[in-house]
């Protein structure tokens, strides 16, 4: 008994140590497992409140090019508004029953305020949570691209898996053939990010634009992403397709939260034809 | 002892504001961020009781966790600087037993001080790279991002600490 007593006396800074690292290791490893970092996340309160006023000083001097981007959404919006009223001019009009018809995506805004992109797993953190609608696995957009997927939600903030991390893998398409892949990270360049899973009957040149597929419930299909920047061929196969994104990463400002409210019809109807 | 608080408290959330607000948004060459925080460590008294600096270097490195949305990341680097920084001491100075209240990293001479700052800082950067990366695919990635990453974090410390620091 006094032996014991003894060791512990002698080694009890180590056992300290012992105790502290294996908490940091179970965080450690906890946070690399998806949707499972529950405490140690920049979502609360007072890291966000901290990064809330840190960023409030930083928005001031990217007001231009944020202003250039808004004017660039107003035209391309304002341009799709006269196509649809070409449509009601034609002969052929299709009357929408009031019952059936809903809205599928709800569109709303949040602002970035902590963006990461020099990391292999990134996330950025906004200024929108529970009280505001979000949720976990809500798209996040802005009018030039895709950027990730909400992760933790507290009550004023929320963090976004971005797509420059090495667990993000979100459907998309080619925009002029129809042929689906999935992109994800190597967590090298923050302008590229690569494209698998295409099959090789598809025919892909260095530019062609790549959107969202639509398959996955989160996002809508057609949300641009990149451009083909280069790729090899070999073995009859694609082995290693880059995508410029057009999105900057690294400067990123106001976002889009896309919420989908055909999302839980589209899982359950799935679940139960898999389980039949 | 009141003193001696309050400079290591004002310095604890000096530091990781620092960190957190400035310093992981330098990006030097596109991928570079020093980590000054933990020249804490390195200022922290030296006392024969460790677990004092045990838990606050858990708990800086924690901080800085959860601002930077890593998992435990630093604060297992951290710790592990804090346990070993009295052996490394005593191998440096060629010293069993010295004088714990008078110590202080300005006391020793410039060449022993930075070679404790030298190969605590190498080691706490091997161990975050190595966590961040997670992978041995990625090991030359580890050992060259550890290497320059710590060239940098040497330098914005030892400029800082003797700025910011009364030599006795």
């Amino acid at each position: 008994m006094q032996q014991i007593l003894y060791f512990l006396k002698k080694f009890r800074f180590f056992l300290l140590f012992i105790f502290l690292e294996f908490i940091a290791l179970f965080l450690t490893i906890q946070h690399h497992s998806f949707h499972k970092s529950k405490f140690i996340n920049s979502s609360n309160t007072i890291t966000g409140g901290i990064y809330n006023k840190a960023n409030s000083i930083k928005e001031f001097f990217h007001l231009k090019s944020e202003n250039k981007r808004l004017v660039e959404e107003n035209t391309k919006l304002l341009n799709l508004i006269n196509t649809h009223k070409t449509d009601f001019n034609l002969e052929t009009f299709s009357v929408v029953d009031s019952i059936k018809y809903f809205q599928k995506y709800q569109y709303s805004f949040a602002k970035i305020i902590n963006n990461n992109y020099t990391k292999p797993d990134n996330f950025l953190t906004i200024d929108k949570g529970t009280n505001h609608g979000v949720e976990p696995d809500l798209g996040i957009v802005n009018s030039k691209g895709v950027l990730g997927v909400v992760k933790n939600v507290s009550k004023n903030n929320a963090t976004v898996l971005s797509i420059l991390n090495r667990n993000s893998k979100i459907n998309v398409r080619l925009k002029n053939s129809n042929h689906f892949g999935t992109i994800l990270w190597n967590g090298k360049n923050h302008n590229t990010i690569q494209l698998i899973d295409i099959p090789r009957q598809a025919i892909i040149k260095v530019g062609d634009t790549i959107i969202t597929g639509g398959k996955s419930a989160i996002f809508p299909e057609g949300i641009q992403v990149g451009t083909i920047k280069n790729f090899l061929f070999n073995n009859n196969k694609y082995q290693e397709i880059n995508i410029l994104l057009f999105n900057d990463m690294s400067a990123l400002g106001y976002v889009q939260i896309v919420k989908n409210y055909l999302k839980n019809e589209q899982k359950n109807l799935e679940r139960n034809t898999i389980n039949e | 002892m009141n003193n001696l608080f309050f400079s290591n408290t004002l310095r604890f959330i000096g530091l990781v504001l620092l960190q957190v607000l400035v310093l992981n948004n330098v990006n030097l060459f596109g991928y570079l961020n020093p980590l000054v925080y933990i020249s804490w460590v390195f200022l922290f008294p030296v006392r024969k009781n460790q677990s004092t600096i045990l838990i606050l270097s858990f708990l800086l490195g924690l901080t800085v966790d959860i601002f930077s949305d890593s998992g435990g990341i630093n604060a297992a680097a951290t710790l592990f600087i804090a346990l070993i920084k009295l052996p490394l001491l005593k191998v440096i100075l060629k010293k069993s037993d010295f004088d714990y209240l008078l110590f202080n990293i300005r006391s020793i001479s410039f060449g022993k001080a930075f070679i404790l700052i030298f190969v605590l800082t190498i080691i706490h950067h091997f161990i975050v790279f190595s966590l961040v990366y997670f992978s041995f695919n990625e090991f030359y990635t580890i050992i060259s991002t550890t290497f320059f990453t710590s060239i940098f974090t040497i330098i914005l410390c030892i400029l800082g600490i003797v700025l910011f620091t009364n030599k006795k």
